[in-house]
């Protein structure tokens, strides 16, 4: 039935940010750029927390994981076709060990586990310090953020290269919540002791979204690390496990193309608020509780089309 | 079609809440193909027993052997795939996903090759077929349990566990209930937690009554109605 969807709006969309490369302004496009790889991050916490029901507040220990990963690597020498590959391993990997264990809880207490290991995680990236450099970070140079032929430290390569990142995210996420076993994240989320006397396994199904979440979230972190050429421990603090929730909330979670409008949004708010004022988050917090107000389910969950929140 | 042998064989089950046996070592064989019931007062243990045999719960002590398999210790989501569905005593359905979705994931547990027409088929055999597009929680309360039952039939079990399915109904709906009962009987055992006595009477090849986490009795329907023992403790004749 419509659960099978068509792709006309997501590759519109994909064609839409092709053409906008092509003539926005350049420091338009390099927002741009941004905002797409940070909608990688965003979609992969869709999975989680939109498709799964999964409320994380760890997902910056596996951004930060992909960075540090890449960011170590580049500088160690290592090509980007190898760097990016293991940054979103990096990523995949400690989110299906924290996931491991976390998943053992849910609600609050999975909260507060989730926020205790990106917790853990940030505080050991300031005690490997003599190799993180902790607070202060890194830059990366120029040499060290290459794909292959292309310069990624070049406007032209780095918003080509954030949006095939982020088409490959955007189409993988279509795949999953269309499949037989995105389905059943959603089963999970909706009714998880029905889905159990159903025959699925409640924990195998939430293992599965953490970890694919931790692989956007780790392809995000070495993507941006890569791109932007900076490493740093603030990626690791709490509000990087907090942002990707608030995207998620403000495009409307359970929506495919949700995250990539919350995230656009937010930041968008953010840099025009900094116009005016230092205090940035006030602006933020401001456009959330008008969001709460006026549109719980985000910009596109409030849409009205849609009866069912089943899929996108 | 009464292939006989046994398909579920409990022994010695026992489940304690703190201080409460809910459950306090029963025995239950349930013979392949029949329609089996689970009668008793309030708080004898009936969905206890049954939550102990579908896995929701894991027993104190005791065993269960299905389909001559040791199956005791295996969770519920193995035992569903095993063959034992269960319906729930308060309706458990997936109130915003559409009536078909609902049936669906049922379904695709199943592997099967057709997933929308076995969908639909399913829904047909409870009378929903034309339901299949809205939201499942807009149904009527009856057609809720209806659809919980056509969610168990999708999984094509062996064991189908109705816990309380008429609870609620009209009598109607009760009518039309035990036409599919018999329906369902013709493929699967069906093990039926049950208040209504004229439901009872009607269906079951086979009744045991609980009481206080034991087994009074067991037998068919006729032996049940005699028993001094039952009619002191239950039927209150």
């Amino acid at each position: 039935m419509s659960a099978r969807g068509s792709l006309a709006l997501p590759v519109a969309v994909l064609l839409l940010l092709a053409v906008l490369g092509a003539v926005l302004p350049a420091y338009h496009a390099t927002n741009l750029a941004r905002i797409m790889v940070l909608a990688v991050f965003a979609m992969g916490y869709n999975l989680a927390f939109g498709y799964a029901g999964l409320l994380s507040l760890g997902h910056a220990l596996f951004f930060s994981a992909g960075l540090y990963a890449a960011g170590l690597l580049a500088q160690a020498g290592w090509p980007g076709i190898a760097t990016l590959p293991a940054g979103i391993a990096a990523g995949g990997a400690l989110a299906a060990l924290v996931g491991l264990l976390a998943l053992r809880t849910t609600g609050v207490a999975f909260m507060i586990v989730t926020l205790m290991f990106a917790q853990a995680g940030y505080l050991a990236i300031l005690y490997f310090g003599a190799w993180t450099r902790g607070d202060e970070g890194f830059t990366l140079a120029r040499a060290a953020r290459s794909l292959g032929p292309l310069d990624l430290a070049a406007d032209g390569p780095r918003y080509a290269v954030a949006l095939i990142l982020f088409a490959i995210g955007l189409l993988a996420s279509l795949a999953l919540v269309r499949s037989p076993a995105g389905r059943v994240l959603v089963a999970v989320r909706e009714n998880p002791e029905r889905t159990r006397m159903l025959g699925y396994d409640p924990f195998r199904a939430r293992l599965l979204a953490l970890a694919v979440s931790g692989l956007y979230a780790g392809g995000a972190g070495a993507a941006y690390g890569l791109l932007f050429g900076y490493v740093g421990a603030t990626f690791a603090t709490v509000q990087y496990s907090v942002l990707p929730l608030l995207w998620v909330i403000l495009g409307g979670a359970g929506t495919v193309l949700g995250p990539l409008v919350g995230t656009a949004v937010m930041f968008y708010v953010v840099d025009l608020a900094a116009w005016v004022t230092d205090a940035t988050l006030l602006v933020v917090g401001v456009a959330l509780m008008a969001l709460v107000l006026f549109a719980p389910r985000g910009l596109l969950g409030s849409l009205p089309a849609r009866a069912l929140r089943w899929l996108p | 079609m009464r292939p006989g042998g046994t398909l579920l064989e409990a022994r010695g089950l026992a489940r304690a809440f703190g201080g409460l046996k809910a459950v306090a070592g029963v025995d239950l064989d349930l013979a392949r193909g029949e329609v089996h019931a689970l009668i008793g007062p309030n708080g004898a243990g009936k969905t206890t027993l049954v939550s102990l045999l579908c896995g929701r719960l894991l027993p104190d002590a005791g065993t269960i052997r299905f389909e001559g398999r040791d199956v005791t210790r295996q969770p519920a989501e193995a035992r569903v795939r095993a063959g034992i569905a269960y319906t729930f005593q308060v309706t458990s359905i997936y109130p915003r996903l559409r009536v078909f979705d609902n049936v669906a994931l049922a379904v695709q547990r199943t592997g099967a090759a057709h997933r929308d027409a076995a969908t639909f088929a399913a829904l047909a055999r409870v009378g929903l077929e034309d339901r299949a597009a809205e939201p499942a929680g807009t149904l009527a309360y009856g057609h809720q349990r209806l659809l919980e039952v056509a969610m168990g039939l999708a999984l094509r079990p062996r064991l189908l566990i109705l816990d309380e399915p008429t609870q609620g109904l009209s009598e109607g709906e009760i009518a039309a209930f035990k036409g599919l009962v018999r329906e369902i009987a013709a493929t699967a055992t069906v093990l039926l937690i049950e208040h209504n006595m004229d439901v009872v009477m009607d269906l079951a090849d086979r009744i045991t009554v609980l009481e206080l986490g034991r087994t009074l009795a067991t037998g068919t329907p006729a032996e049940i109605r005699a028993n001094p023992a039952v009619q002191a403790a239950y039927l209150g004749a």
